[in-house]
């Protein structure tokens, strides 16, 4: 009979410890949401306010001038960001597949996956610095070309790395089925290892991307911001980072405002943007796929 | 229709590993052919030998000869074309988790660039239906995805799909061995269907499977083919001790 009531206090001290780790999971989860939805809101208290169409459809106003928008800034960070993404996404899928599929074990992927990674810590006004003297000094002026190259490059290890990262976890037995059927390697990666992994690699992609899109460091002696409208590629260009860096330390309290409102919209694209990837890609998804 | 298959002097290689010695064995045409033996025995390797697969592998290695039809395999023809003459069936279904079951099994097809919709559609209709799959999957080919269908269902997909390039011999590694007893049984009468047109080359950890399904049966042991004959005498009257130590239970 005495081993029943202490039967019962060992469970109850499972039930504890359960309660216990469940509730840390929990205020875990709490404390990583929390700041996020904490300047998600404090944006949207300061900048909502400044919101309206001519945020969205003027270039700003001359120094001093209340009004105009950031319409250029806005178009500008497309034109910058299409540019890296142009780059980097590309290079840097193509870096993954090599390390994943062809060079496993090699001295020269071992390198490649050890510069991505050093490459990913390397400060960013650092890269801006690289494309200044790789583009902008030989072509003697400043250039949405050489800010998206910038942007591009800092794309490039995280798509790489995530992308060997999905390829690895594609199980072996896919890669085998493939290769029995009789098609030939490179098309069974394309076709099938790189499709089946699609989900991870466009994941990493989109965190690369959201991660370029808020950065004003590569861009200030690169597309270096312009109060008009340029979609050139071979001309200086606003970008919204960039013109929010500039109104927050500008001394018109309208500017300031602006700034706010420049942060929310940049945040509110990030995450259109990567939604409407999501949306895009997903589509095509049948029932019961994996 | 199938086609023979002749080994001489087969010897594989993991690293330092040598896993199969010293195979000799003919193989008919239109046959089911049986190999049976413990774990470890070198009955994968070798079938993986017969399409090239074993090579894919990079510390992998082989030597001697394999005549499939009149092709020497390892001579006349690159490896990814033996393997749309030589077909295979893993151990565990291997469905692409992105495809249909419509895309599934005419991938090796459409990965070859083949594109003639009229003919894919005839090709993916008789390739389930030689698989005895067709009835099951015919309303949902392109809405489902072929890993939503159950274990049995995705191993008669996988068949089907090896079916819809038209190869001559068809190598199966233990294709039943992660089904439960129903989809077993399905697919070993799909097995005794096939090989009228197939020369089929079973690997089966399950000696009444091979007793079942296959004319002829071939015991490995440690990497040695140690007798090779009709199944009826293989578990009747194997005239190897070592044989008869292993159908009778007395190891493996």
């Amino acid at each position: 009979m005495a081993a029943r009531p202490r039967q019962n206090l060992h469970s109850a001290w499972r039930t504890v410890k359960d309660h216990l780790a469940t509730s840390l999971a929990i205020l875990a989860t709490l404390l990583v949401v929390a700041p996020l939805v904490a300047i998600f809101f404090y944006l949207i208290y300061k900048g909502a306010s400044s919101l309206n169409l001519a945020f969205f459809t003027q270039i700003p106003k001359p120094e001093g001038e209340v009004g105009g928008g950031m319409a250029n800034a806005i178009v500008g960070s497309a034109v910058v960001l299409g540019v890296a993404s142009f780059f980097g996404i590309p290079i840097g899928i193509g870096g993954g597949i090599y390390l994943a599929e062809f060079g496993r074990g090699t001295k020269l992927a071992n390198a490649i996956r050890f510069t991505a990674d050093v490459l990913n810590g390397v400060p960013s006004i650092v890269m801006g610095i690289a494309a200044f003297s790789l583009i902008v000094v030989p072509m003697h002026h400043f250039s949405s070309f050489a800010g998206g190259v910038a942007l591009g490059i800092m794309m490039i290890p995280t798509v790489t790395r995530t992308t060997e990262e999905m390829l690895l976890m594609v199980p072996h037995s896919v890669r085998e089925a493939a290769l029995g059927l009789g098609v030939p390697n490179w098309r069974s990666v394309l076709s099938i290892t790189l499709k089946t992994a699609s989900p991870g690699v466009i994941t990493g992609c989109m965190l690369a991307f959201a991660r370029v899109a808020g950065e004003t460091a590569p861009l200030l002696f690169t597309a270096l911001g312009n109060q008009f409208w340029s979609v050139s590629l071979n001309h200086e260009i606003s970008a919204l980072p960039l013109q929010i860096y500039n109104y927050a330390i500008s001394p018109y309290d309208d500017q300031h405002r602006q700034a706010w409102a420049g942060s929310l919209v940049l945040i509110a694209l990030i995450v259109i943007a990567v939604s409407l990837v999501r949306f895009f890609t997903s589509r095509g998804t049948l029932k019961g796929a994996s | 229709m199938g086609v023979a298959i002749e080994v001489k002097a087969l010897n594989a290689w993991y690293g330092a590993t040598h896993t199969l010695q010293d195979i000799e064995l003919n193989i008919p045409a239109n046959h089911a052919t049986a190999l049976i033996g413990p774990s470890g025995c070198g009955k994968s390797t070798f079938v993986r030998c017969l399409n090239r697969m074993h090579e894919t592998n990079p510390i992998a290695r082989v030597t001697g000869t394999v005549r499939i039809g009149d092709l020497d395999i390892y001579n006349d023809i690159s490896p990814v074309e033996i393997r749309r003459r030589v077909g295979m069936v893993f151990q565990r279904p291997n469905p692409f988790p992105t495809m249909s079951i419509y895309d599934n099994v005419c991938s090796g097809l459409k990965l070859n660039g083949y594109r003639n919709r009229r003919e894919l559609d005839e090709i993916v209709e008789r390739s389930l239906r030689s698989a005895a799959l067709w009835d099951e999957v015919k309303d949902d080919l392109k809405k489902k995805s072929g890993a939503s269908l159950s274990g049995g269902q995705q191993q008669r997909m996988c068949i089907a799909r090896a079916l819809a390039v038209d190869p001559e011999v068809l190598l199966m590694d233990e294709p039943a061995s992660a089904l439960d007893p129903v989809s077993t049984s399905k697919i070993e009468d799909l097995i005794f269907q096939l090989k009228s047109q197939y020369t089929i080359v079973i690997v089966t950890h399950n000696m009444q499977q091979a007793a079942r399904v296959a004319e002829k049966t071939g015991f490995f042991l440690n990497g040695r083919l140690v007798e090779f004959d009709s199944t009826h005498k293989i578990f009747t009257n194997p005239s190897d001790k070592r044989t008869e130590d292993y159908i009778t239970g007395r190891f493996g």
